[in-house]
């Protein structure tokens, strides 16, 4: 029974499920001809999400969605579409989980505020030692 | 002042250490959903995907009444799960269409006559172009579509046995 559910569980797992007879969408796994557009195309897929390998970038992924998704942002990159108007588009779609990239969304003040705060905190220490050791 | 101080770092350790716990400790929830509830429809005509039944374009859902638009593949395993439910559903009169993701026709044949055909017009989005547009995650899922063309409700995976009141009840909102 443990057995026949651990099965169970495998086949249920979505990368399997994400896999489908179709041939992958004509642009998934073909460049751009153009390198800037391109490079422009990888940069956005590098920090969109994977719905189905939800820990993976589309660029990374191997399942049949991120792979569509991949083709249309290629082929809207080609027909002259900003990659922050696509970005914005999925968003749209998907919520901000979808972008890798960081917004100015109050939740993530403190993580915008961290560096700030760390910077000041070692000058601060910084000062003290530097008085400590010239009082010597 | 630093008497106190010299507490800092076992404090943040603290601090990390709980965050992190009641991260790893909280039941990881992976459904997303999709920002489209409460929008129209996107705009789409899709290819027919079954022998048998007509294809799908965006306004045919807004037929005044509240219909169901099935989001399934033949390649998918809890869509065959699921489809007893969605045969019951229409025995109780609910009107559901469907799309169909990165499929070949002979295989939604197959499907459909294995394991019943409860639509009535099927899309098929080979390119997961409209499910992307739909702010769909995967399959199975279904969407409530008002009289207007609205999206009501999302349901994200299969509708099991004692979903289906809900759903019901969903349409019957919708209305």
């Amino acid at each position: 029974m443990k057995a026949l559910l651990t099965l169970f569980a495998l086949l249920l797992t979505p990368p399997l499920l994400a896999q489908s007879a179709l041939p992958p969408a004509p642009y998934a796994d073909r460049q751009i001809s153009d390198p800037a557009l391109e490079r422009k195309a990888k940069a956005l897929m590098e920090t969109i999400r994977c719905l189905t390998c939800q820990s993976q970038s589309i660029a990374d992924s191997n399942a049949s969605m991120a792979g569509d998704m991949r083709s249309q942002i290629r082929e809207r990159i080609m027909a002259g579409e900003e990659p922050e108007h696509i970005r914005r588009w999925l968003i749209e779609r998907y919520g901000d989980w979808v972008s890798y990239e960081p917004t100015a969304d109050p939740v993530l003040w403190p993580l915008w505020g961290a560096p700030l705060l760390l910077i000041g905190l070692g000058l601060l220490l910084l000062r003290g030692r530097i008085k400590r050791k010239a009082r010597r | 002042m630093r008497k106190l101080l010299i507490w800092l770092p076992l404090a943040l350790f603290a601090g990390f250490f709980i965050l992190f716990a009641s991260g790893l400790l909280k039941p990881d929830d992976r459904v997303i959903t999709s920002k489209q509830v409460g929008k129209t429809l996107p705009d789409f005509t899709l290819p027919p995907a079954a022998s048998d039944r007509p294809a799908l374009m965006s306004r045919e859902l807004a037929t005044g009444k509240p219909r169901l638009l099935n989001i399934f593949a033949s390649w998918c395993v809890p869509c065959a799960a699921e489809a007893p439910q969605l045969l019951a559903l229409k025995r109780a009169g609910v009107e559901i269409d469907a799309i169909a993701i990165r499929d070949a026709r002979e295989d939604v044949d197959r499907f459909l006559a294995r394991y019943g055909n409860p639509y009535d017009r099927i899309g098929l989005d080979a390119r997961s172009s409209v499910q992307i547009a739909l702010g769909s995650s995967g399959v199975p899922e279904s969407f409530v579509i008002d009289g207007k063309g609205r999206i009501a409700y999302q349901h994200v995976g299969d509708i099991r046995a004692d979903d289906i009141p809900m759903i019901l009840q969903q349409l019957e909102d919708a209305r």
